[in-house]
């Protein structure tokens, strides 16, 4: 597949490389002029292209939004319709409770097929994934399971929590944040919530 | 040169019974570490700035400025200041005065912050994240060149050919970075050092940001700067011991902070790993702490290695067996083994 990784920050250059490594195209875009991160790729991610996010996503079959929150807002939502969108990003600072990122995120990025993901591990537990569980939440059942497909080949055992809206239980005060969770507790705490 | 240094947080310490220690006995404990630290030979002693109950150490430099007045060699610095929320202009002159006080000891370590307590604290916004250490790192490396500065920013007031005092000689300045490429290419377009903080996982997969910190260095037409290493360790005169001292305390501290900044909550599986070879825990007798810290450095082209002791809920005595441990056994074997 094509993947365009958006955000060159922690995040970013670990995903690109377990995506090649995983033998998947990839492209990394941060913001602004592609030349800013030129070096940063070439020295983290080696055989990542460095585009504009406009570029990577045209030309994308999955899209990973890995930049800070606030930033989202300064994408141009034009780009991602019909493209397959896997949201890793949080909150920060924490929100008092759960507060989901992703129903914002498929409301403004209008024809894209979101699926949250990825944001409840931290960057330096993803490289090896070596098999860790991590929870998939989305609406179409085929994106879905483009990302989970997508999750396997980098090493990872994507576990589905529901729909979109299901997201939160992935997020900063959720008691499968930041914890190295088995499928099993994945499944559980699901169940319980629903 | 190689050099070798201890990092605090000045986490509150607790006695024998297990009871904490006041902030004020634990400040002032912490001057005593300080002077331990210079005493046994080690290079650097650097104090974290945090604002929280268990980390009261909100004004780093005064206690540097006391273990100034009791030392002779040692450097003192912080590790980091949070530049982002603080005024560039003060930072500089406390360090400036330090600098003078301690006849040239002084360093700093500017950081983003990887704790924000700060912000809230100073009435700055989480969303000005970068941009606020972008411009004030700017701000304080005009400083650094000495003699008046002009600078215009969004951040604070505009100086126009402004004497900044005390003048004092320049003081080695280096950028802590968590794990963002970008703090890498900030550090080496100033010609700053760099100093990876590598606090989980498995240290060798930063040998890239060396590398890239290296070629960043030259592009911007720098001389080669050095690289260090900030890690949290525990001495004790045996691996079993060092383990099951620091264990309890890092479960506790890491499983709260962990929560909410998104890392894995400690497991007896995951500790084992951390301390083992390929962990970012330096956690064991001298030998084994020498041997990681030397394989570290070659593998990451380091020439300092800050290790960061203490952990919420130690006990001073604990801390300072650590500091004589690291100062007489840790650094000798580990230069032994890098020669």
């Amino acid at each position: 597949m094509k993947i365009a990784v958006l955000g060159a920050g922690h995040v970013g250059p670990v995903l690109a490389r377990l995506a090649l490594g995983a033998g998947h195209e990839v492209a990394i875009a941060g913001s602004g002029d592609p030349s800013r991160i030129e070096m940063i790729v070439g020295f983290l991610a080696p055989g990542a292209k460095a585009l504009t996010a406009a570029d990577a996503v045209a030309d994308a079959d999955l899209v990973v939004l890995a930049i800070p929150w606030h930033r989202f807002s300064s994408l141009e939502p034009g780009a991602f319709a019909g493209k397959v969108v896997v949201d890793a990003m949080n909150h920060w600072p924490p929100s008092a409770e759960p507060l989901g990122t992703s129903e914002q995120v498929a409301a403004r990025l209008a024809g894209a097929d979101v699926v949250k993901s990825l944001n409840h591990v931290a960057y330096q537990d993803m490289e090896p994934a070596a098999g860790r569980a991590v929870g998939v939440a989305g609406d179409s059942p085929g994106a879905v399971e483009v990302v989970a497909s997508f999750l396997r080949d980098i090493g990872f055992d994507p576990v589905p929590v529901g729909p979109l809206a299901a997201g939160r239980l992935l997020e900063p005060g959720s008691p499968l944040f930041g914890v190295a969770a088995r499928r099993q507790e994945f499944e559980t705490h699901t169940k319980e919530q629903s | 040169m190689t050099t070798f240094g201890l990092d605090t947080f000045g986490d509150v310490t607790h006695d024998a019974s297990g009871t904490p220690l006041s902030h004020a006995q634990t400040i002032r404990d912490l001057v005593d570490q300080g002077v331990l630290a210079d005493q046994v030979g080690l290079d650097f002693f650097g104090i974290g700035e945090h604002h929280t109950a268990d980390m009261p150490l909100s004004a780093a430099d005064v206690v540097l400025a006391a273990i100034a007045a009791r030392t002779s060699s040692i450097h003192l610095g912080s590790a980091v200041t949070v530049l982002s929320s603080d005024d560039p202009v003060r930072v500089f002159q406390r360090f400036s005065t330090l600098n003078a006080l301690s006849d040239g000891r002084a360093e700093i370590i500017l950081g983003r912050g990887s704790s924000v307590d700060s912000f809230p604290l100073f009435g700055y916004d989480l969303a000005d994240y970068e941009d606020l250490f972008e411009e004030k790192t700017h701000l304080f490396a005009e400083l650094l060149k000495g003699g008046p500065v002009t600078w215009q920013g969004k951040t604070r007031a505009a100086l126009h050919e402004q004497d900044v005092v005390p003048h004092t000689e320049p003081f080695p300045t280096w950028i802590g970075v968590g794990g963002s490429p970008q703090s890498v290419v900030r550090a080496a377009s100033y010609g700053f050092s760099l100093m990876l903080a590598i606090i989980g996982g498995h240290p060798g997969r930063f040998a890239p940001f060396s590398e890239l910190y290296k070629h960043a260095l030259e592009k911007f037409g720098h001389e080669p700067q050095p690289i260090g290493i900030h890690s949290p360790g525990h001495v004790a005169p045996t691996d079993e011991q060092a383990r099951e001292e620091f264990w309890p305390h890092y479960l506790d501290v890491i499983g709260r902070l962990g929560k909410t900044r998104g890392f894995a909550t400690p497991t007896p599986e995951s500790y084992a790993h951390e301390v083992g070879p390929h962990g970012a825990l330096f956690v064991g007798s001298p030998e084994t702490v020498a041997q990681k810290m030397a394989r570290t450095m070659k593998k990451l082209d380091a020439s300092r290695f800050d290790l960061k002791y203490g952990i919420g809920g130690l006990s001073h005595d604990s801390l300072l067996r650590t500091i004589e441990l690291y100062g007489t056994r840790v650094v000798p074997r580990v230069r032994e083994l890098l020669d």
